[in-house]
């Protein structure tokens, strides 16, 4: 049972909450506007809580990443940043430039 | 390979596999959850909300929230897949391949085919994505386990700067950056201050506000 249990956990908090979605896509596929108020505004609750996830992981990481200091994470995101805005929006190089930084750091300020 | 976003894919699923490895889940677990979830921002709140121990609740809800923007995809692909023949259970399974990787795509390739093999070319072409999120998911759990502390700590870094700069790439309206923007700065407080349900209350607070300055703006012209 207890070897069971992350996959039920799964399927109930990780699955199902996801996959409705899908189903509910191929009912309502006539008549939906993506303008429409309450799709604005359950896209900008989902980016927060997004944002939060991106936020938390970039500061209170799991695992290894805790182990590079702060400053070289927060280094990593806005330069990596930059890069993306600088080269039109490219995610590829704005991660390549963000992970370029991380490494960089970690090697010059971890011992 | 002629798509790029394949190598968003790799990218992906290579910090998704090392975040489940550094959280502690089983490799079969991680795999099982690509294969059944499959969108990326819900395996990413799944795993971190699951490993951090959060209200079961509360992780159904974030994930619930971060899949709405599925069903507007899957609504806009049916009337390009579905011919006279075609019926609703055999939209099931390429309604579950639908993330924005294959929703791009099949906007791009499905009106150029045959109406009769659009549904197979979609199944067609999920699995091989979906294989290839699989793999990855394997080799960064593999990684995180036997590379230098380092690199693993760069495995790790995927995951927030491909999401960042995903996410930011497809805010095109005032709502959605300034929910992005309020986000970054409202999760980390709330998660400092350790309040309950953190996720859930980033969002909403930094959504409807984005929300309601993006209404004042509209009012105001």
């Amino acid at each position: 049972m207890s070897e069971l249990w992350p996959y039920v956990a799964m399927v109930i908090v990780g699955f199902l909450p996801n996959e409705v979605w899908r189903w509910l896509g191929i009912i309502m596929a006539r008549g939906l506007d993506e303008r429409s108020e309450i799709v604005v505004w359950v896209r900008a609750v989902a980016t927060a809580i997004l944002a939060a996830v991106i936020a938390k992981l970039t500061l209170l990481p799991p695992g290894a990443l805790a182990g590079v200091p702060v400053a070289v994470r927060l280094a990593s995101v806005a330069i990596g940043f930059g890069a993306f805005l600088a080269c039109r929006r490219s995610v590829l190089a704005g991660v390549a430039v963000g992970e370029l930084v991380l490494i960089a750091g970690a090697m010059l300020r971890t011992p | 390979m002629r798509s790029v976003f394949i190598l968003v894919t790799v990218g992906t699923f290579l910090g998704i596999g090392a975040l489940a490895h550094d959280l502690g889940f089983s490799l079969t677990w991680a795999v099982v959850c690509t294969i059944l979830v499959w969108a990326g921002p819900a395996q990413v709140i799944l795993l971190t909300a699951l490993g951090g121990g959060a209200a079961l609740v509360e992780i159904a809800i974030a994930v619930a929230l971060s899949a709405v923007r599925l069903m507007p995809m899957v609504v806009s692909l049916i009337p390009i897949m579905r011919g006279p023949a075609t019926r609703n259970r055999d939209l099931v399974l390429p309604a579950h391949f639908v993330a924005v990787t294959i929703w791009a795509e099949s906007l791009r390739l499905l009106p150029a085919l045959p109406r009769e093999n659009r549904v197979a070319f979609l199944n067609g072409m999920g699995s091989g994505f979906m294989a290839v999120g699989a793999v990855f998911t394997i080799v960064g759990f593999y990684l995180a386990a036997s590379l230098p502390m380092v690199l693993t700590a760069a495995l790790l870094m995927l995951t927030p700067l491909a999401f960042l700069m995903s996410t930011a790439g497809n805010a095109r309206l005032l709502a959605d950056r300034l929910a992005l923007l309020l986000g970054l700065m409202i999760g980390p407080v709330l998660a400092a201050y350790r309040v309950e349900l953190d996720l859930l209350w980033a969002g909403m607070i930094g959504g409807t506000l984005a929300y309601a300055v993006h209404r004042l703006r509209e009012a105001a012209r």
